[in-house]
């Protein structure tokens, strides 16, 4: 059961990450893979705030700030400098790692013995209650705050963006302006993602970010078929189905490692699931034309 | 009103593949006239009509609107003053977008996209008269998104769409083009009505010569990249369809 647990844990640690990567794959349709770096920079900051004595809260802010400048790096390499999104993104990400490390001062920082976030709420004898807790609050406030920005005025325009740049500008709006939002906002989450995990896990490690864009990247597909299968197009309801996509590949990777999965073949199983959900709908389309 | 002066814009400049695609031109567009812009394919028609949208920016010369030059402006700071449709229906709305809020944001085309809710009833109810006049039954499918209607539908309501917000040009580049005869018709029929009572300042691209002669109220002819024919209302009425075909036989 515990098992469970941390995989639902585990979860809702990549609930800001899976919304972020929902918001500038599926919103701004740009593949964005600075998410590896920024996901390591929340996860560093937050190790070396909660060293220097910062509150958790305090040290969270950082973190989400530096994912957005991050963020912001990779839109205006990709929007003023002309270059693809996905290239943008990986030199970001690659120049994040010397940063990160710099930051750091090492590649790996134990976080054991500092008051760390989930630590807020004292309500349960059990500490994973206690964590399951923040982390609960902290995915309804991000909840809250997504449906309520991406059904504002503006969070239609970022939707617009997305779809039709030739509209939105005819619209008098600026999408170089709103891309940037977009990636900062995105990258921000990302980071607080990496600092939830962090402190969940007790260390931050330098490489702790490799493949992270894969596993959200699954997850949001998963929300992603949800939607179509159950035809969700309320904003509310669609950043619900990505959360839901998460907790189910959470749970499908910690059914896989407990089916006797060996743990360094991670990686691997999480790119082969990925590569399932992905290429399910095709497969599917396959086999019908196969009974024809 | 609308006036360009001396507008050139060349395409690879200095290079064997050198366009000029709109040269030298001066041109005038009276306040509340509606003009129809016709010429071959590379006339250049399109090309002017970025010019005036801002999707593309003059080599030399000016473009005033009123008493304020905008040739230097974004298309996104021009459309406060500029609407625009696409000759692509997919291009002049966002097809995730429900109808509702496509047109909350050609409602905002002169206003900043804040952070609050727009999309209220009483927008709602507002949006839902305005489709209404289309005729089309879309006031029953305001929260569908764009992209499960057809062609002909979208075009109608990005033309709607345009009124949601004071218009001081509005430009149609080949707005039937994609579109079949009937959805064409009806299509050309909104925009007349559209102008007409919004008492618009509009200018059409089309190759439709019927289209050229039943609509607007001044009728303008473009080759490479310069104005050949200029007819006025009087002028164009007396105008048949052949003779207006027989302009582009000049090979």
């Amino acid at each position: 059961m515990d098992f469970y647990l941390a995989a639902i844990i585990q979860a809702l640690c990549f609930g800001p990450l899976v919304i972020g990567l929902f918001l500038s794959m599926k919103i701004f349709n740009i593949p964005d893979i600075t998410t590896d770096g920024s996901y390591t920079l929340g996860a560093v900051i937050t190790a070396v705030g909660l060293a220097n004595g910062y509150s958790p809260l305090i040290t969270l802010v950082l973190a989400m700030l530096g994912g957005a400048m991050a963020g912001s790096c990779t839109a205006w390499i990709h929007t003023r400098l002309r270059i693809h999104a996905l290239l943008a993104g990986i030199l970001v990400m690659t120049a994040l790692y010397s940063i990160n490390l710099v930051l750091l001062g090492r590649s790996n920082k134990p976080l054991i013995g500092y008051q760390d976030i989930f630590a807020a709420f004292k309500l349960f004898t059990q500490a994973d209650y206690n964590t399951l807790a923040v982390l609960l609050v902290g995915v309804s406030i991000l909840f809250f705050a997504m449906s309520y920005l991406l059904r504002s005025d503006f969070g239609i325009a970022m939707r617009a963006t997305g779809d039709s740049e030739p509209m939105i500008r005819a619209q008098g709006v600026n999408p170089t302006r709103m891309k940037t939002y977009g990636l900062a906002i995105s990258n921000a989450l990302v980071a607080w993602s990496g600092s939830l995990m962090a402190q969940f896990q007790g260390f931050t490690d330098i490489n702790m970010g490799i493949g992270i864009v894969i596993s959200g990247l699954g997850a949001v597909i998963i929300g992603d078929t949800l939607m179509n299968l159950l035809k969700i197009r309320v904003i509310p309801l669609m950043l619900g189905c990505v959360l839901l996509g998460v907790v189910v590949f959470q749970s499908i990777l910690a059914i896989a490692l407990s089916a006797g999965v060996d743990a360094n073949l991670l990686k691997l199983t999480t790119a082969l699931l990925v590569l399932l959900i992905v290429a399910l709908p095709r497969v599917g389309g396959f086999l019908q034309f196969g009974r024809r | 009103m609308l006036q360009l002066e001396h507008i050139t814009k060349a395409f690879n400049p200095g290079k064997a593949t050198e366009v000029v695609a709109v040269q030298d031109m001066t041109f005038r567009l009276e306040a509340e006239s509606y003009a129809v812009l016709v010429g071959a394919n590379g006339s250049g028609k399109s090309t002017l009509l970025n010019l005036i949208a801002g999707s593309v920016y003059a080599d030399k010369g000016k473009i005033w609107l009123d008493a304020r030059e905008i040739q230097r402006l974004p298309d996104y700071r021009r459309s406060r003053w500029i609407a625009r449709v696409f000759q692509n229906p997919l291009t002049g709305t966002a097809s995730s977008l429900s109808i509702l809020d496509n047109f909350r944001m050609a409602a905002l085309r002169r206003s900043p996209k804040r952070l609050k809710l727009g999309v209220d009833a009483a927008f709602k109810r507002a949006v839902t008269e305005k489709v209404a006049t289309l005729g089309m039954g879309l006031e029953h499918k305001l929260t569908q998104p764009m992209g499960t209607l057809s062609g002909g539908q979208r075009q109608a309501l990005t033309l709607l769409m345009t009124t949601m917000a004071d218009v001081d040009i509005l430009l149609l580049d080949e707005p039937t083009a994609a579109l079949d005869p009937r959805s064409a018709r009806e299509v050309m029929a909104i925009a007349d009505r559209i102008i007409r009572e919004n008492r618009l300042t509009a200018l059409l691209v089309t190759h439709n010569i019927a289209e050229a002669l039943r609509y607007g109220t001044r009728l303008i002819q473009m080759e490479n990249g310069k104005i050949i024919r200029d007819y006025d209302q009087q002028a164009k009425s007396t105008l048949a369809q052949a003779e207006v075909v027989s302009w582009f036989d000049y090979y």
